[in-house]
């Protein structure tokens, strides 16, 4: 008699803790987009599309930031996913033994680093090295692309790219290595019988095996790069413009909203600056149904063949 | 079992007497020298002055204790108008439509502050001489390069580079851009029509750096870059400025001196609308022409008697002694005018028609 109705206190308790997290969640949405209906009344679907910014006049428009935190992400996704899953496979299928745990903790300390702290390496050596280093070569052999056109400051998508790449490499490949991990050994050995190199190996058994938990960890980096703001502000040179070269200053939501939200007054501003945070929230739930279902799909297929 | 919930019930009881003892006899016990709390909420930038003037005041009346917390202007003014603070600051008056929001809201200056134009020009080691059209047309785009005819004829001894100029500013909203797009605003039209002056504008040109330490950064590491940051942040990381042509024709460094003969304009009194007041590109022959003041927001008609006193006698004082904080800190000390505009507008300040301070 005792142990069940412990057992369903403990029931409803969690179940009071699981539904806390939607209530939470329900608040949020209500109370942002309470906030921000000054802005949608006044200007619509043209907040999305519009790329002009001006408190001055009032006239505002997300489309500049939008397109910065998507872009600068996708960067940083180019460049932190190979090197990432590098780590996870080196880590967990060729690194001697000795290695795996100090890598390991010299990984997890990375993600430790406090994000105005990488800013500030990045203003001061991030930024004049890709300046100076980077961006010459990029222009003088690539530069017929537009992608690589225009002055170059050192402060530019490029690198505001390159911090958030640096800054999502921990969780991917912390992440990615603990994934790698749980795929049985029967996989590797069963491989190895066919007579598999080290490399077919992780191509064939391994990667599929664990391709949607490494999916996982890409979606937890790039949750990360959206909502990313320190670190970014101070070296995407917080130019709201559109610009194809990825060598040109450009501008985040994240961003934005923490630059100019303490000291914007007018009721239409701060509602302005709230919509932008509605429009992350919006970002964030689409980047991750889109995940899922292409989770979903690519292990029907790899079940499927 | 029972023991247990009656000793449970004891332990309750016990607690709850001895909560409602000590609030009791804490209420009674403490009236004789009662702590009062002002809080305050509003601008970055008058922090490190009112700071120091909270830990200075404490010495001299230890039963007030002053909380400002610096969240920016836009929640000073969004906390006055609440009243959840005793009081605000601002860098930029309240504009009409706020000052007709909140009734009987007082302008009280507190400090004088400047912005100077920062540069980064390797190899240079003369002052440059910027004029107020010029710095416009930079920010607008015109001038990009160092070597333009404009930029050389007012520096007729200095050979400048041929490179682009890199433009910079603040990204966050301030009341440092606030000066100084004022100052733009008021010496070109095309500023004032194209751009305006706002505490966060849409910059034609330029890179945006966060905070003063974000634009100085910017500076010190591009070559050929110009901003503009507050003159003391600029003093103490020994940035090079500009001297500024003012409205007289006459270049200017900024200094106490200069700063303050900015002010000396005709004000409105303290319970009217400020918003007109700038003392940017003032008409002074001796002026450094981009400053502006920083104010402290409080409410005419007190609710409490003990505290609104207390706020009265406050302001009262940071504004006679405390301005002798000001220069240490390297903020520019009020004029005498000021002061006793200053003076009319406290006295106002009032719990229910009753007067709340007395002196002279």
């Amino acid at each position: 008699m005792k142990r069940i109705s412990g057992d369903l206190i403990f029931e409803y308790l969690v179940g009071i803790f699981a539904l806390s997290i939607i209530v939470l969640a329900v608040l949020l949405l209500d109370e942002i987009i309470g906030n921000s209906w000054l802005s949608i009344t006044k200007f619509g679907i043209g907040f999305i599309f519009g790329s002009v910014w001006d408190p001055v006049s009032e006239t505002f428009g997300a489309l500049p930031f939008i397109f910065g935190t998507i872009v600068s992400s996708l960067i940083a996704l180019i460049i932190a996913v190979p090197l990432s899953i590098g780590v996870g496979i080196y880590l967990t299928e060729i690194a001697p033994r000795k290695l795996i745990i100090p890598l390991s903790f010299v990984i997890e300390l990375l993600a430790a680093v406090p994000s105005v702290i990488i800013g500030l390496w990045g203003i001061f050596y991030l930024a004049p090295f890709i300046r100076d280093f980077v961006a010459p070569p990029l222009s003088n052999y690539l530069g017929f692309l537009p992608l690589f056109q225009g002055t170059n400051y050192g402060l530019s998508m490029l690198t505001g790219g390159v911090i958030l790449a640096i800054m999502i490499l921990p969780i991917v490949s912390s992440v990615s290595k603990e994934v790698l991990l749980a795929v049985p050994n029967s996989q590797r050995e069963a491989m190895i019988a066919l007579g598999a190199t080290r490399w077919e190996t992780i191509k064939m058994a391994i990667l599929p095996y664990a391709g949607s938990g490494i999916f996982g960890a890409i979606i937890l980096g790039l949750g990360r790069a959206i909502g990313e703001t320190m670190a970014i502000t101070m070296v995407i040179g917080n130019r709201p413009e559109i610009s194809w070269s990825i060598l040109a200053p450009s501008y985040t939501m994240a961003a934005v909203i923490a630059n100019e939200f303490t000291e914007a007054t007018s009721d239409l501003y701060i509602s302005a600056l709230i919509e932008i945070g509605l429009l992350l929230f919006a970002i964030s739930i689409i980047v991750n149904i889109l995940s899922r279902l292409l989770v979903r799909k690519t292990i029907k297929r790899g079940i499927v063949e | 079992m029972k023991i247990n919930n009656f000793g449970l019930l004891a332990i309750i009881f016990i607690i709850i007497a001895g909560v409602l003892f000590f609030t009791y006899f804490g209420q009674t016990g403490g009236n004789k020298d009662k702590q009062i709390v002002l809080n305050g909420a509003g601008a970055t930038f008058p922090y490190p002055l009112i700071s120091k003037w909270t830990f200075e005041y404490g010495k001299i009346k230890p039963n007030v204790q002053i909380n400002y917390q610096s969240i920016g202007s836009g929640g000073g003014i969004r906390q006055i108008m609440a009243k959840t603070v005793d009081f605000g600051a601002s860098d930029a008056p309240l504009t009409k439509q706020e000052f007709q929001e909140i009734e009987g809201i007082l302008h009280i200056p507190i400090t004088i502050g400047a912005v100077v134009i920062a540069y980064n020009l390797p190899g240079i080691e003369n002052k440059l001489y910027l004029s107020g059209d010029v710095i416009a047309d930079i920010y607008l785009g015109k001038i990009t390069r160092w070597d333009d005819p404009k930029i050389s004829s007012l520096n007729p001894g200095i050979k400048l580079p041929s490179r682009d100029i890199i433009v910079t500013h603040r990204s966050d909203g301030s009341g440092t851009t606030y000066i100084f797009t004022e100052y733009l605003s008021s010496v070109s039209d095309e500023w004032a029509e194209k751009v305006g002056k706002g505490k966060s504008v849409n910059w034609p040109v330029g890179l945006g750096g966060k905070g003063n330490e974000g634009v100085a950064g910017l500076i010190t590491q591009n070559p050929h870059s110009i901003g503009y940051v507050e003159l003391a942040y600029a003093k103490l990381q020994n940035i090079k400025y500009a001297s500024i042509k003012n409205k007289a024709g006459k270049f200017t460094e900024p200094s106490v001196e200069t700063i303050a003969n900015s002010a000396n304009t005709v004000l409105p009194k303290g319970d009217k609308s400020w918003s007109d007041v700038s003392i940017v590109n003032a008409e002074v022959e001796n002026s450094y022409p981009i400053a502006s003041f920083s104010y402290v927001l409080v409410y005419k008609n007190q609710n409490d008697r003990t505290k609104g006193k207390s706020i009265a006698e406050f302001l009262w004082w940071a504004v006679h002694d405390g301005q002798d904080y000001s220069s240490e800190l390297l903020y520019v000390p009020l004029p005498k005018e000021v002061i006793t505009i200053n003076e009319e507008t406290i006295k106002l300040i009032n719990y229910g028609g009753e007067k709340l301070i007395t002196e002279k």
